[in-house]
């Protein structure tokens, strides 16, 4: 399996996206973001539609659109009541605009599935290369926020009051999920994304509580979805986001079942 | 005469339609413990969030001796929504409000979390989620976040309300030990007029367009429940 080209690119852009995902999505369940993070998979596919449309890279267009209403979303919903029914909006505007790009620049809709679903033979080494560096940037910006985004994100009544620039923090997050959303597009599909971002971290948070050890089990088990994803999507010729999403949810109810089983509850 | 620590003088915070402070004057010394009593809506949670500075003063000045900057201030709010699934551990809990830029805590940082543990009694707890702890081991933890950074002025908003007698006493005797042992000045809101009596050096009775400021030795808990009565 590993002899062919494109698998070898499927590895080595899944591991990278594993990482990520599963360190940000620790802070992205911490902050409740689940939501936002599903509605970013869905801005990403028509920020896709955008950039075939203008013939760029799909991975630009959905960098542009990601970014830039991630921010719009963090600045509409300050107030956490309004926060999904703004989100809502947004996305629906999205959804709309992602078919419109897709007609105009007609491609087919084999194409819009690949977009939306991921395809693992679409990774070229060149797509390696830039998951590989926007990985490596958000990785590097997170470690140098570490505290201040960890002090917000588990205790947000205590940074803001301790003097924490919180806002600040707010949106260079932002930022940073929407990069994540772009890069793991690029193998899961964007219509899937939030499963990386969401369900591994989810569930290390009932095993382990120190926020380093969530980081850690929750790249692990995003690192295990993946992997065994590719693997059986390979073996299979099935849709490797099936094979990852399933995975994914069986780490998930394990922990409920876990905790269940702790707490007796 | 001990030191000031901060100095309100002629302090008025006002926000549209509602003029919460006007002519606000009292001061913090240094080793202080000073409650702050009164009705709910009088302000007492305004008044702190100004000291914080985030709430900008109308008319007046809030001036801190030496300066601001030279005063870390821990602060335990009042309401912090952490439910039972609340995954850190007392110890992650309390080592977040340590400042600084590289993403692991070094040995004299850990020794800090470890003292400010200690001295609020949860070091026992110290592995246990604090989503599943009690009440009582909540408040100490909070308290333990608070003066991890050693600061100079702590400031309680209604530590006590969610606590049941024996906690109460036990949480403030925590305080009242920081305050004689590390010489930390204690800001206590309150409206349990008993405790105040008990624990605190001075008091700032708030009412609506009115303030009485003294020693606490001077006064009982009937005198303080007519001084903070509308």
């Amino acid at each position: 399996m590993f002899s062919l080209a494109f698998m070898q690119n499927a590895y080595l852009a899944g591991t990278f996206i594993a990482i990520i995902c599963g360190t940000i999505g620790v802070f992205v369940i911490a902050r409740n973001l689940s939501f936002l993070t599903h509605t970013l998979s869905e801005i990403g596919f028509a920020g896709a539609a955008f950039g075939i449309f203008m013939g760029w890279t799909a991975l630009t267009g959905m960098l542009i659109f990601t970014v830039v209403s991630s921010v719009i979303v963090g600045q509409m919903s300050v107030k956490q009541s309004r926060r999904e029914a703004s989100i809502s909006a947004i996305s629906a505007l999205f959804i709309g605009l992602g078919i419109l790009f897709l007609s105009l620049s007609n491609q087919t809709s084999s194409y819009a599935t690949s977009i939306l679903f991921g395809s693992v033979i679409g990774i070229a080494h060149a797509d390696v290369i830039r998951v590989a560096v926007l990985s490596g940037i958000v990785l590097l910006v997170m470690l140098g926020l570490y505290r201040p985004l960890k002090f917000d994100s588990f205790d947000a009544i205590g940074a803001k009051v301790s003097g924490l620039w919180t806002t600040g923090i707010s949106v260079v997050f932002l930022v940073l999920v929407a990069m994540s959303v772009s890069v793991a597009a690029q193998i899961v599909g964007s219509l899937l994304i939030f499963i990386l971002l969401t369900l591994p971290a989810a569930a290390a948070r009932y095993f382990v509580h120190t926020v380093s050890k969530m980081i850690g089990l929750s790249i692990a088990f995003a690192l295990v979805g993946v992997w065994l994803g590719l693997y059986l999507s390979y073996v299979t010729n099935l849709p490797v986001s099936f094979f990852i999403a399933s995975i994914e949810c069986l780490f998930y109810l394990a922990a409920l079942g876990f905790q269940r089983l702790r707490v007796g509850s | 005469m001990t030191e000031p620590l901060i100095a309100v003088q002629h302090l008025g915070i006002s926000f549209p339609n509602n003029q919460v402070f006007k002519d606000l004057n009292f001061k913090i010394e240094q080793g202080d413990f000073l409650t702050v009593i009164g009705e709910n809506g009088v302000g007492k949670t305004t008044l702190i969030r100004a000291l914080l500075g985030l709430v900008k003063p109308s008319a007046g000045a809030i001036n801190f001796y030496p300066n601001r900057k030279a005063i870390k201030i821990g602060y335990v709010p009042q309401f912090r929504n952490l439910d039972q699934e609340y995954p850190l551990t007392v110890e992650d809990f309390v080592g977040l409000n340590i400042r600084g830029w590289l993403p692991w805590l070094t040995k004299a940082e850990h020794r800090q979390v470890q003292t400010a543990m200690a001295v609020t009694n949860v070091k026992k707890i110290k592995q246990r989620q604090l989503g599943m702890a009690s009440g009582g081991e909540k408040q100490r933890a909070y308290l333990a976040q608070a003066i991890v950074q050693q600061p100079q002025l702590l400031i309680l908003d209604e530590s006590t309300a969610s606590l049941d007698n024996e906690m109460k006493y036990e949480l403030l005797d925590l305080v009242q030990n920081l305050n004689q042992t590390s010489n930390i000045t204690v800001f206590f809101v309150t409206h349990d007029l008993p405790l105040a009596k008990q624990y605190a050096k001075h008091y700032l009775a708030l009412r609506p367009g009115q303030q009485s400021f003294g020693e606490m030795a001077d006064m009982t808990v009937a005198q303080l429940k007519e001084v903070t009565n509308v």
